[in-house]
């Protein structure tokens, strides 16, 4: 044990210390995080992922600043319970446009990874507006003045280039057509034809039920969306996850 | 345990270290502590061994186990399904209209769709299906589109005015706001009235009897009974989705209702429609 010795070199000088801690730091970061990002399996390969249309990212905007991740999250865990509950367990791929991701396994309220197409968006407004009402049990606060908040189209162009700055590919034309195409997507009379091309699978209708549009249609817009973008019919696990 | 040597604070031996003349004695770690340590050590290795661990090029090391999470859930719920797999075959196998006959396909059916129920049904018509206003109570006898298993089979299998599947039931009621005056519907907001048995005043209902023929009675019928192949409520009874008082009916016929469920087809199994099917059937309502 006589090489322990030289142990006291690195223990009196600091700055040796501190070089040869970062040294046994990064050696624990390649082996469990830098496999991450070159591993193929990390992120699956599925159809049907695309960004979030510019009224979906708005909702989603809200549904993070009113803090629905609190009680929400939005992550199947591969258990039999939650997947018979749920659906699908959560993929990695689900999540990669999520600036930030929505995980999480603090559920005070149902997991929402997949909510969407599950109720009615009349439901959702009912729902947001008194819980209660539909669900006695309940603890959820009341959210009904989205109803009479309105949403800006013209705020969400930068909103848009944040995330694509993150790594989210919204192409120019995307960012050039975010306030129209954030309008178009609760305007089922509207010439929508185009926002569905560029965001396939888009819902088009009036989500609130109301003239005008408010923070209610870019919440229910989101929560209508989740989950329901991968076709798992195609999706084959791999064996070693 | 063996006696404890005690010594004294000046001869017990001190690392060397003085700081501000403060020793620092040499004690060593318990023993107990030092071998968890190295028992967590070589447990490790053979942890590695076992579990996935090291990471390759393109993946982990499945190690000696095989395990997958992802395997694992489905291993659980094979599990299940295979336990189920005779009974669900049969379930299958068997016309709605028989289930009630055999009194194992019924149990199945009736705590298999109960649970169906509870997670996807019950968020709108209640845990009990007692139903809530605007989401249709199931425990009556009064349905909007039909109360026999095949009706109620094809309800849950693709929903009402969804936009998800193409043979969703449908039908729209006007916004009568946008044809008719506010005395008109006042008017026929009475007769509604009339026709349920309500307190009405007399001379409006009669006008309003007029109107209801000609822009009521083609879908809620003559009698105002409904229909059931358009989903139009029967107004005569006591029974309201929305409500009866003056003020809803009023609401109703102006801005019209649009009560939305979704397709379950696709996200249940067909044994699950069959099963939470024979269960609404069974809450007391059903032909």
């Amino acid at each position: 044990m006589s090489f322990l010795k030289h142990h006291k070199k690195i223990e009196t000088n600091a700055t040796l210390l501190l070089v040869l801690s970062l040294g046994v730091v990064t050696v624990g970061g390649i082996v469990e995080i830098a496999p991450l990002f070159y591993l193929e399996n990390t992120i699956e390969k599925v159809e049907g992922m695309r960004p979030y249309t510019p009224l979906e990212l708005a909702g989603r905007n809200i549904y993070v600043r009113e803090g629905c991740y609190l009680c929400h999250s939005q992550m199947i865990r591969p258990l039999r319970d939650e997947v018979e509950r749920y659906g699908h367990y959560s993929l990695a791929v689900e999540s990669i446009y999520d600036h930030p991701f929505q995980w999480g396994s603090k559920r005070t309220g149902p997991d929402l990874a997949r909510v969407g197409a599950r109720y009615s968006d009349e439901w959702h407004v009912d729902h947001m507006t008194d819980p209660r009402s539909v669900v006695p049990e309940s603890i959820m606060p009341t959210y009904g003045f989205l109803k009479e908040t309105k949403v800006k189209p013209e705020s969400i162009q930068a909103v848009l280039v944040a995330n694509r700055r993150t790594g989210v590919p919204y192409t120019d034309e995307m960012i050039e057509m975010a306030a129209s195409d954030l309008e178009v997507q609760v305007d089922p009379d509207g010439d929508w034809e185009d926002m569905v091309a560029r965001y396939p699978k888009a819902q088009v209708r009036n989500f609130d039920g109301q003239d005008s549009l408010t923070e209610m249609d870019a919440l229910i817009a989101y929560l209508q969306m989740l989950g329901t973008l991968v076709d798992f019919s195609t999706f084959q696990p791999e064996a070693s996850r | 345990m063996s006696k404890k040597i005690k010594l004294n604070d000046e001869d017990y031996p001190t690392t060397g270290h003085v700081w501000d003349g403060i020793r620092e004695y040499d004690k060593p770690m318990p023993r107990w502590w030092l071998y968890t340590f190295y028992l967590c050590i070589v447990f490790s290795i053979g942890y590695m061994i076992a579990y996935p661990a090291i990471p390759l090029l393109n993946g982990a090391t499945p190690g000696l186990l095989k395990y997958s999470t992802r395997g694992e859930v489905q291993q659980h719920i094979d599990k299940v399904n295979a336990q189920n797999a005779e009974i669900e075959a049969k379930l299958l196998a068997t016309p709605l209209e028989s289930i009630g006959a055999d009194v194992d396909l019924a149990r199945f059916a009736t705590a298999g769709g109960g649970a169906v129920f509870l997670t996807y049904c019950a968020q709108c018509h209640g845990a009990g299906a007692q139903g809530a206003k605007g989401y249709p109570n199931l425990q009556d006898d009064q349905w909007l589109w039909g109360g026999d298993l095949e009706a109620i089979a094809t309800t849950i299998r693709h929903g009402i005015r969804n936009d998800t599947d193409e043979d969703t039931r449908f039908s729209q009621m006007p916004k009568f706001g946008e044809i008719l005056e506010s005395e008109e519907i006042n008017s026929l907001a009475n007769y509604v009235l009339k026709v349920s048995n309500q307190e009405h005043d007399a001379s409006l209902a009669a006008t309003g009897n007029a109107l209801f023929a000609d822009n009521c009675a083609a879908c809620h019928g003559e009698t105002a009974t409904g229909d059931r192949e358009q989903g139009a409520p029967d107004l005569t009874d006591a029974i309201w989705l929305y409500g009866g008082d003056l003020e809803t009916i009023t609401q109703t016929i102006t801005n019209s209702r649009f009560g939305v469920m979704p397709a379950w087809q696709g996200r249940i199994t067909d044994a699950q429609i069959k099963q939470v099917t024979f269960y609404v059937h069974q809450l007391g309502g059903g032909e």
